[in-house]
């Protein structure tokens, strides 16, 4: 199979894999955020199961499969990265300007914006707001899908690869949840964190850094940096 | 009706009888004496099974207290498990291998823990809160490996077989009546808690914090107490995973672990004590239950290879399942029996009580 169609299979099946849980989350009970990400957990055992059934469970290096190189370009200042490291950090950016975009100026990123805020509301409005988390399920599933592309490209493919999205919790929480723009700054100090303690702890240390983050943060800006400032509930 | 005489008691002991029919009696009489005598009767396999559902009940009846009472969610489960097995290890490290220290060791350090997820976790609700456990989790765990890798032998700390002066703890049946004994203690202390001042308030607060608060429930104090409860009992069932495995080491407390906790108290039923021992056996026998199946089916060569993805798979779906099609969960799923079998042929219960 030709390469970008390969790409572009695993792209769908992120999408497909991300629908779901949008359409079973109105069965459920539950407060609706905890139940969205017990179902995503669920779907994630559920996809790596079925990965391991029909593909491998061994570590594979896709890049010479593919036929492709991954070169080290040396950066201005003097910095060495390897190509698919600058291509993940032009994907980022296009990916990052294209839902800015989305969400800021097309019609559909601005009810997708409204149905998030308030959905009753929404609702009222005739906006399809169900369509629409199982919309945004599916741009998140698609970009998820990227990052894993890149990943596997640049490092290793392997299984239990799934648990770097832990990962995306913390940026995501600690630029602020609700908050595009926080994602970057957020991804920064992350990022920072992380490579700090490579180079001055242990790469055990390295592993949790981003929860470290996370749980400096959520004792006192539980809504991240960037993000809305919740309304407290009190009697 | 052969469950219960409804609200109408005439004595204080009757409302406070944990047991109340005859029948119920009976059948707990019954289920005792058989558990009591299953050893002349079942395999080592069969009583080893039992024992670690026992052990996962101990677990899953803790984190019913915090999820299904307190109503708040815990992704970081596995981590209390492992602070309880650490501090067992930590202790045998010192050469002070004694349950009676290490038990009570592991539920202060639970407690301890408690206090401190339960404090910033005040401030936490839904998703942040889940997330934030999942953190600890996280954070636990480095401590634990950074012990394992700096301390105990690289790939784990073995641990000597629990000694009570000259008698010792070893073999199937042994750990089987330990374990079917706390599993037992712990359910009734559960049950105890739910029907005391502390789960009634938990309950409450679980349903609507603010109206909880409203009628003079202090919300920060139990909630920070389900913590506390939780994260000791929990402890204390990692401190006995440590002792029964004879083993610690890091990498049995992953994060997979933590969702299969958070299963079985949804797969059984969240809130109910008897779906948490009702889910622990569900998802600590399912591997076993598919093993078999796979072995009856008689798959030729090669089947090795897609049992454990299976079994994995097989344990997402199921849950899955559960999640979206039956959220009161296998407890549900009794109750409705229950009430078709006691009230055929009608459907419903009447709604006056005949005279």
């Amino acid at each position: 199979m030709a390469r970008p169609a390969l790409m572009l299979l695993a792209a769908l099946l992120g999408v497909t894999a991300t629908v779901t849980p949008a359409l079973a989350q109105y069965r459920i009970g539950m407060s609706a955020a905890i139940a969205a990400v017990l179902v995503t957990i669920t779907l994630g055992i559920l996809l790596r199961a079925a990965i391991v059934l029909v593909y491998t469970d061994r570590i594979r290096h896709p890049l010479p499969l593919l036929g492709l190189a991954n070169p080290p370009r040396r950066l201005p200042g003097g910095a060495v990265v390897s190509t698919f490291d600058l291509l993940t950090v032009a994907v980022a950016a296009t990916l990052f300007v294209g839902l800015f975009a989305f969400l800021r100026l097309s019609p559909l990123g601005i009810q997708m914006r409204a149905a998030g805020e308030k959905p009753l509301l929404a609702a009222q409005r005739g906006i399809n707001f169900q369509l629409l988390f199982a919309l945004s399920w599916a741009l998140a599933g698609f970009a998820g899908a990227l990052a894993g592309i890149l990943y596997a490209n640049n490092v290793r493919l392997d299984p239990s690869l799934g648990v770097l999205g832990l990962k995306a919790f913390a940026v995501a929480l600690v630029g602020g949840l609700d908050s595009l723009g926080g994602v970057i700054p957020g991804a920064l100090i992350v990022a920072a964190v992380e490579v700090l303690s490579v180079r001055y702890g242990d790469p055990l240390l390295a592993d949790v850094s981003p929860f470290l983050c996370l749980l400096a943060m959520l004792p006192v800006r539980p809504w991240g940096l960037f993000g809305t400032r919740e309304e407290l509930e009190r009697v | 009706m052969a469950f219960g005489g409804g609200y109408f008691k005439t004595t204080y002991a009757g409302d406070l009888a944990l047991i109340d029919t005859r029948l119920r009696r009976a059948a707990l009489g019954l289920l005792v004496f058989a558990l009591i005598v299953l050893p002349r009767f079942a395999s080592p396999f069969m009583l080893d099974l039992v024992a670690q559902t026992a052990l996962a009940a101990v677990g899953a009846l803790a984190l019913n207290l915090l999820t299904g009472l307190a109503g708040q969610v815990s992704l970081g489960h596995a981590g209390f498990i492992a602070a309880g097995a650490f501090t067992t290890a930590v202790l045998v490290e010192h050469r002070l291998p004694s349950p009676l220290l290490a038990l009570p060791a592991a539920a202060l350090v639970g407690a301890g823990l408690g206090v401190i997820v339960g404090i910033p976790a005040l401030r936490l609700k839904g998703l942040y809160l889940a997330l934030g456990t999942l953190a600890l989790h996280h954070v636990v765990l480095y401590a634990c490996g950074e012990f394992q890798s700096h301390w105990g032998a690289n790939t784990g700390v073995s641990i000597p077989p629990p000694r009570f002066g000259a008698w010792v703890l070893k073999g199937t049946i042994a750990w089987y009546y330990a374990l079917t004994a706390i599993g037992g203690l712990v359910l009734v202390l559960s049950v105890n808690l739910q029907r005391s001042r502390a789960g009634r308030a938990w309950m409450a607060i679980r349903d609507r914090e603010i109206a909880a608060e409203s009628v003079g429930i202090d919300v920060a104090r139990y909630k920070v107490l389900a913590f506390v409860w939780s994260s000791a009992l929990t402890s204390v069932a990692g401190a006995l995973f440590a002792y029964q495995r004879a083993f610690v080491s890091v990498e049995a407390f992953g994060f997979f672990l933590a969702i299969e906790y958070i299963a079985m108290v949804i797969i059984g039923g969240l809130g109910s004590a008897l779906g948490a021992v009702l889910g622990a056996a569900f998802v600590t026998l399912l591997p076993y239950g598919i093993d078999a199946g796979v072995a009856a089916l008689r798959v030729p060569g090669g089947a090795e290879y897609y049992l454990f993805p299976l079994k994995f798979g097989a344990f997402g779906l199921l849950m899955a399942a559960f999640l979206v099609f039956e959220p009161q969960g296998l407890v549900g799923i009794w109750r409705r029996a229950r009430n078709w079998v006691v009230l055929w042929p009608l459907r419903y219960r009447p709604l006056r009580p005949a005279s």
